[in-house]
């Protein structure tokens, strides 16, 4: 067992000038086989093995990953946490996400800097107006926090936003989920690799997955640069590339990716205390702890897997910034980057079954997965020790594509991510 | 930014583009003899390759006619544009 991390731990490590710091995670070789290999060793690969050895005590596990740990979409999000979306099923699994975001950094004992800020999203005309006012209602049936502010209260919980009735597209009003917020996503993958590895859990990065075994419609274990890995069952969550691990698999998904962009300004003193989000003139923006304003928008619309887009839509986004907020119009940025996101059809998550008896897919969460890590990961774990989904992810099966019953996220709830 | 060559009007801006997603899948002649599964391979599944990729694009501010390109995933190169009904390229010429 690892010593835990406290304020006296702090202290006894100040007195060695920190030299005497456990690992993190060991760096094991891989073993022959594994009961479970997961592919990918982001937020979502590694919430899934901490939960397959905490919930269902399955701790021969190995997360493979190609880079390092969080160097994906999981380091590559503006890190905002909700879950204030118009469908049950929707709410359902990001509102027990977000229970679990409550508590994670005591269950990890590692702080993952969860901040429950609150989350404004914005309407600019009557038409938004309405339809905001429709999904907080339904957001409400579903017991999760939400309110309608008008154009006043909007100030007043921002006072930096640009309200004038005469802005070229004026804020009429808005929802506000206070429960909302942001965390630090890197420390969200290393928490969760510490908790899996203190659990047994080999974490074996630059191990990058070439092929699966498979023999009569069953996985038998993956092909990797560092040679093959037996397995009973094969988890893949490799967010970017889901298509390219499906190929290998020998089946299609309903998924096109994307490049999705965001930036960061210099750091500056605290000024936005919140996260605000515009459907409409499209940017969301809030402020790290570190000072920076940490903002995205849409994606590229083209297919892609290169991590980075055009130059057009950061222009976009920039324009949106400075008209929500004209303080920031002298604001120079500081970093800029892709990251390449699979879309659904529905804009909904795909957890579960494959064709491949054995082989678990979690993938397409599109441009909103961040907020969902703890919660893909608890559903995943559990769909693959039981072969089975949970309720709350039986509705994101595959074969929703052939029933159509979609879970209609993009469409319904206009938002953006 | 892309610098995509219309077909019909040449070389212009990407911003002056809207993308259609994958090019030459045809629709079922006969949709009523098609499985549910099957439909949903013709309405949803996509190759999304990485590499090589056919793809439908749309001078929206242009000639307002569709087209196709050819174009690569990773390094966002385009061999080739062509116009709707022409044969697509082939992958290694």
């Amino acid at each position: 067992m690892k010593p835990r991390y406290s304020i006296f731990s702090l202290a006894r490590n100040a007195l060695n000038y920190h030299e005497d710091w456990q690992q993190v995670w060991r760096s094991p070789d891989p073993k022959p086989e594994y009961e479970v290999v997961i592919v990918g060793g982001g937020g979502h690969g590694l919430a899934t093995a901490y939960y397959l050895a905490k919930e269902h005590g399955i701790t021969n596990v190995a997360v493979l990953e190609k880079g390092w740990l969080g160097g994906g979409n999981t380091g590559r999000n503006t890190t905002i946490v909700r879950s204030n979306y118009l469908w049950d099923e929707s709410a359902a699994i990001y509102e027990h996400s977000l229970k679990l975001w409550e508590g994670l950094s005591q269950e990890l004992n590692f702080n993952v800097m969860f901040s429950q800020r609150g989350v404004m999203n914005l309407a600019h005309n009557q038409h938004e107006l309405r339809e905001l006012h429709r999904r907080v209602n339904a957001i409400r049936l579903n017991g999760i926090d939400s309110e309608v502010l008008d154009a006043e209260q909007v100030k007043a919980y921002c006072p930096i936003l640009n309200t004038s009735p005469t802005a070229r597209y004026p804020v009429l009003g808005a929802s506000l989920q206070r429960r909302g917020g942001t965390a630090r996503h890197d420390a969200v993958a290393w928490g969760y690799a510490r908790a899996a590895d203190a659990r047994g859990v080999d974490i074996i990065q630059n191990c990058e997955v070439t092929g699966f075994r498979i023999s009569n419609g069953r996985v038998q274990g993956v092909e990797t640069t560092r040679g093959a890995i037996g397995a009973k069952k094969v988890a893949c969550v490799t967010a970017g590339h889901s298509s390219v691990m499906a190929a290998l698999a020998g089946f299609r998904l309903p998924i096109e990716s994307h490049p999705l962009q965001a930036l960061v300004s210099e750091p500056v003193k605290p000024i936005l205390d919140c996260v605000v989000m515009s459907p409409a003139v499209h940017v969301y923006v809030s402020q790290s702890d570190k000072g920076e304003l940490v903002l995205g928008a849409g994606i590229d619309h083209y297919n892609s897997y290169a991590q980075r887009g055009s130059p057009i839509i950061i222009e976009n986004q920039l324009n949106a910034l400075t008209e929500l907020f004209p303080i920031f119009g002298r604001l120079r940025m500081l970093r800029q980057w892709g990251g390449i996101v699979d879309v659904c059809p529905d804009a909904s998550p795909i957890i579960g079954k494959t064709p491949v008896e054995g082989l678990y897919f979690n993938c397409g969460w599109g441009t909103g997965g961040f907020k969902a890590t703890p919660g893909s990961g608890w559903v995943f774990a559990y769909t693959i020790a039981q072969d089975r989904p949970h309720p709350l992810n039986a509705p994101f099966g595959l074969e929703r594509f052939v029933s159509g019953y979609l879970v209609d996220e993009h469409g319904a709830a206009g938002v953006a991510h | 930014m892309l610098l995509i060559s219309c077909p019909f009007c040449g070389p212009r801006d990407e911003s002056e583009f809207s993308y259609g997603g994958e090019a030459h899948i045809a629709r079922p002649s006969d949709p009523d003899a098609l499985s549910d599964a099957e439909w949903a391979d013709y309405l949803f599944m996509r190759t999304n390759p990485k590499g090589w990729h056919y793809e439908r694009w749309y001078h929206a501010h242009g000639c307002r006619r569709w087209f196709n390109a050819m174009r690569h995933t990773v390094t966002h190169e385009i061999r080739a544009t062509y116009k709707m009904g022409e044969p697509a390229p082939a992958l290694e010429p």
